[in-house]
């Protein structure tokens, strides 16, 4: 077998060569409003069944649907923040067919006319590179509800809390050319949807969704057939889909077969994707536009309104931070994966250190956190008290030593750094006198080793240092035992 | 209580208001009505105890002097309306035991303005026929003839048939292609359809959602003018409802029509039309001639391509629309072993022939590969037909066509459904540009059938129609009681 560990990720060795992946993603992101796009019934997730229904949900006849003006604001700050081309006028289309969880048997969604256009966005490799993804398109549509089979042997049972519930689909442009670098897309999407607020991006609730269309080729050759793997709902399992799928369809095509077009799904117990549905069985679903609602048109000056209140997104806070507060890149791209990791990083190292402060809050916070298994948002320690940890440490008050220890304890009890030093007495001695003391003790007590550092034994310094050190129970400020110890030994 | 029936809306509202009769004498008068003549089936569902109740609140209200606008005015609905604790069927088999837990804006305004509801009446199955031939529970008959079984039109049949029969002191119907014209043409009433987007829709059974429109059938111009005046009104919970307001119609039904240009389409008198109808128009080009207005010849060049795009859209939206009746959640449902069978069997069994045409037309239109050649073409030559309408509007304040081309015919004669589409080839166009159109009652043909004559103006000129269909209505000094009619 060739060796396969020098090739680059995206790439599978063959019989035949090396194959390349062409991805291209549709996100299904729910917008975090709280009622439906067309309705007023609660979007809320985890409700008992059939509680959150409207008539119009349910269909009944008669019943019309009207827009939710805050889900169009969500999709054109999206748009936006997807450095999007946001069209004032779009239009709401229905996707016909038939199936017991869609009520009015159709979907309500945009097919020709939606309400973002072509975009892109920047994406953060593992290895530090950056690689820009296009984005096709943006558009509003209704979930369908939830069939439950196995509450019955012979009957299927309808939840319909999630019909009508409002999604963004965002579809990428086949730029994709690895499982790595879809996962970090899709990281990419996430991290920009929460900070902006338009969707919580919670993929285990089903907020965040995503549909992969993978097909290889030899490098520079067309596209290849394409296979959709539905409803994707961890970065884990988008990884996993793809590069099984790939390898799957370059099997095929070294035996000399042919790919179908079709519809798969991704088994997580085998990791492996199977046939779902081919494309002589996919639905025609008779697009055309909703009669019952008016194109969607907003003016200008409402987007421009929209974009003046954009918070600041990833990309650019994180040359701010690097910028400001004169951290590593890397450091940045950590903190500002997150818009709760960069709010709290910016209060804790405003004023102070801020080289200090990454260190401490991605190595040791983010570490314990792991360690107790906790999420960000319960995290014991606040970036108050970070911060205050960091003055302290700046300002001499405890050496960094002691400051680990002093973590701990702030993790355990949740106090404030100053309380624990003081309740502990752990505050650094810097007071030369009370040093000499010590320092006078040490050489009283070591005279042996203080002879053969004097004949020229200069290693031994360091020893004097700890044992100093050691005597004052590691509160003595360092850099003061070292100067009163040079001048003591000289 | 004869007399009582002799009252038209506006007569009957002046006399409860004028405390010379009751609205409990006059709902019983109507109840009795109703029972008098069932033969035609114009009514579904008769709420007796309702009416009776919603009569008295009536009199209380008109005792203490606070009657509102319809106060007392006992009226039928037609059953495309949902109707709160009311079975609601859409003339269906599908939705036979469908009970609405919600009330139609349209039929809400009605009662906050204190009409009182005597029942539903028929009409063809959701809407779909010009016959009232394809209501799940049988035809209605047309009371103007005892002789021979007619057709009321249709598809608000049952209602122009009821306000004919003196069953009802008015009725809402609704107008998709020519649902509301076309009965009320038949059956020697008033029929006014209004501008797309005038009446809300919500709560309407829908059958083609971009054309759908409800109005009143009635005796007279006057009575539609306060029918509609209660109807009309925006509604934010539907978002094609206009945001404009309506003024009130009474104002304008002495306006006279001193100096207003009639426009007369060339493509409207075409071969196929009855003499008796050309005749009726001619006079009642005349008439308007006499009273001070100015007749000009215009041209609406795409009339001919109206009704091959009208059955494009309006299957296409109701092959959609009534993809609800599953069977899953309400209606009937025929149980099957999978999903797909179920659907199979309850929409088989749920829907008529007529009604299961158009869902296979309005499919076949949609779907890939014929979208472009159907549906979209269709939409093309709505526009065309607009742009028709809004050129002819720069010249012209109303337009003034026969309603249809034949009067009413025998019911069961007419079973090509191609001969029965062409019933609604005048009143078509108008539908298809959203403009409001008015038929009424001109005078009788040779066999003693009523002719309607049909008046269309520009978008949210109800107004100016009302005036317009007055100075024709009194001209025309139509005063023929239906054969059949209750006395």
């Amino acid at each position: 077998m060739n060796d396969t560990s020098t090739l680059k990720p995206g790439h599978i060795q063959g019989e035949t060569g090396i194959w390349e992946m062409v991805i291209g993603l549709e996100i299904h992101a729910q917008i975090s409003s709280k009622s439906k796009l067309f309705s007023g019934a609660s979007a809320s997730f985890g409700s008992e069944a059939n509680r959150n229904v409207s008539l119009v949900d349910a269909a009944m006849p008669g019943m019309l649907p009207v827009i939710n003006e805050f889900c169009v604001e969500q999709a054109v700050k999206t748009g936006l923040a997807l450095n999007a081309k946001i069209n004032n006028v779009s239009v709401f289309d229905r996707k016909n067919y038939f199936y017991a969880d869609l009520p009015q048997g159709y979907q309500i969604s945009q097919f020709t006319k939606p309400i973002v256009g072509e975009g892109e966005i920047i994406v953060d490799l593992d290895d530090g590179e950056q690689t820009t993804i296009g984005i096709e398109r943006l558009h509003l549509e209704q979930d369908a509800g939830k069939s439950l089979h196995d509450q019955h042997p012979t009957k299927s049972y309808i939840d319909l809390n999630r019909t009508g519930v409002a999604l963004m689909e965002i579809v990428s442009k086949p730029d994709i050319r690895s499982p790595q670098e879809a996962g970090a897309y899709v990281k990419k999407i996430r991290s920009i949807l929460r900070y902006i607020g338009a969707c919580d991006g919670n993929m285990e609730e089903g907020s965040l969704r995503a549909d992969c269309n993978v097909s290889v080729r030899k490098s520079g050759e067309e596209f290849g057939t394409r296979c959709e793997i539905k409803n994707l709902n961890s970065i884990r399992f988008i990884i996993q889909a793809i590069q099984s799928e790939a390898e799957r369809q370059v099997d095929i095509l070294e035996e000399g077969g042919t790919i179908d077009q079709e519809t798969r799904l991704f088994d997580t117990s085998t990791g492996e994707t199977r046939s779902m549905r081919s494309k002589e069985d996919a639905h025609d679903y008779r697009y055309f536009p909703d009669p019952d609602l008016l194109p969607l048109e907003f003016t200008e000056s409402w987007v421009q309104d929209i974009k003046e209140k954009l918070p600041e997104l990833p990309d650019s806070l994180k040359k701010r931070l690097v910028k400001d507060f004169g951290i590593t890149a890397y450091d940045a791209s950590i903190l500002v994966e997150e818009k709760d990791y960069v709010d709290f990083y910016q209060q804790a190292a405003n004023g102070r250190d801020g080289k200090l402060t990454a260190n401490w809050m991605i190595t040791e916070l983010f570490g314990a956190l792991k360690k107790d298994n906790l999420s960000f948002s319960e995290s014991p320690i606040t970036s108050e008290n970070l911060g205050e940890l960091i003055s302290l440490i700046s300002n001499g008050t405890i050496s960094g030593k002691i400051a680990k220890e002093v973590f701990s304890e702030m993790m355990k009890s949740k106090k404030s750094p100053s309380e624990i030093v003081k309740e502990k007495g752990l505050e650094q001695v810097s007071d030369d006198s009370e040093i000499l003391k010590l320092i006078d003790q040490v050489i009283s007590d070591n005279q042996d080793k203080v002879n053969e550092y004097l004949s020229g034994k200069d290693k031994l310094f360091g020893f004097f240092v700890g044992q100093v050190m050691k005597l004052s129970q590691g509160k003595a400020n360092p850099g003061i035992v070292n100067k009163l110890l040079k001048e003591k030994l000289k | 209580m004869s007399e009582l029936l002799d009252l038209n809306l506006v007569e009957a509202s002046k006399a409860l208001k004028n405390k010379e009769i009751s609205s409990l004498e006059l709902t019983k008068a109507y109840l009795k009505s109703i029972s008098d003549t069932s033969s035609l089936g114009a009514y579904l569902e008769i709420v007796e105890d309702k009416a009776i109740s919603m009569a008295k609140e009536s009199d209380k209200k008109l005792i203490d002097g606070i009657a509102r606008p319809l106060e007392g005015i006992p009226i039928g609905i037609k059953d495309m309306f949902c109707t709160k604790d009311i079975k609601t069927t859409a003339s269906s088999k599908i939705l036979e035991n469908f009970i609405p837990t919600y009330e139609s804006t349209v039929t809400q305004n009605l009662w906050n303005d204190g009409a009182v509801i005597l029942g539903k009446l028929s009409c063809d199955e959701f809407a779909m026929g010009s016959s009232n031939e394809t209501a799940a529970k049988g035809n209605v008959i047309n009371p103007w003839l005892k002789n021979k079984k007619m057709s009321p039109g249709g598809s608000s049949g049952g209602s122009a048939a009821a306000v004919a029969a003196r069953s009802a002191l008015a009725a809402t119907g609704t107008d998709t292609g020519g649902s509301i014209r076309q009965p009320a043409a038949f059956c020697g009433i008033t029929g006014l359809k209004p501008t797309y987007g005038r009446c809300s829709r919500w709560g309407i059974v829908a059958f083609s959602s971009s054309l759908d429109q409800a109005g009143p059938l009635t005796r007279t111009v006057s009575d539609a003018a306060l029918m509609l005046n209660s109807m009309a009104g925006y509604d934010q919970k539907d978002s094609t409802s206009a945001n404009l307001k309506m003024p009130d119609l009474i104002d304008y039904l002495n306006k006279g029509i001193k100096g207003k240009k009639i426009g007369i389409p060339k493509e409207y008198t075409q071969d196929g039309i009855s003499e008796d109808i050309v005749k009726f128009y001619e006079k009642s080009i005349g008439w308007l001639r006499d009273e001070g207005a100015e007749i000009i010849p215009v041209s609406l060049p795409h009339t001919k391509y109206a009704l091959p795009a009208y059955y494009i859209i309006a299957p296409a939206e109701a092959s959609s629309n009534l993809a609800r009746y599953d069977g899953v959640r309400y209606g009937a449902r025929q149980e099957a072993s999978s999903l797909d069978e179920m659907y199979e069997l309850t929409r088989g069994n749920g829907f008529g022939d007529e009604v299961k045409r158009r869902i296979m037309i309005g499919t076949y239109v949609l779907s890939s590969g014929y979208y472009d050649a159907y549906y979209l073409k269709a939409q093309k030559v709505r526009r065309l037909i607009k742009e028709d309408f809004e050129n002819v509007y720069k010249k012209v304040d109303y337009i003034l066509t026969p309603s249809t081309p034949t009067t009413s015919f025998e019911l069961g004669k007419k079973q090509d459904p191609l001969t029965m589409y062409l019933n609604d080839i005048f009143t078509v166009p108008a539908s298809l540009a959203g403009l409001p159109g008015i038929s009424l009652p001109v005078g009788l043909d040779k066999s003693g059938l009523p002719i309607g004559i049909q008046l269309i103006a520009n978008s949210f000129d109800e107004a100016g129609l009302i005036s317009t269909a007055r100075v024709l209505e009194m001209s025309a000094e139509f005063n023929f009681i239906a054969d059949g009619a209750a006395k």
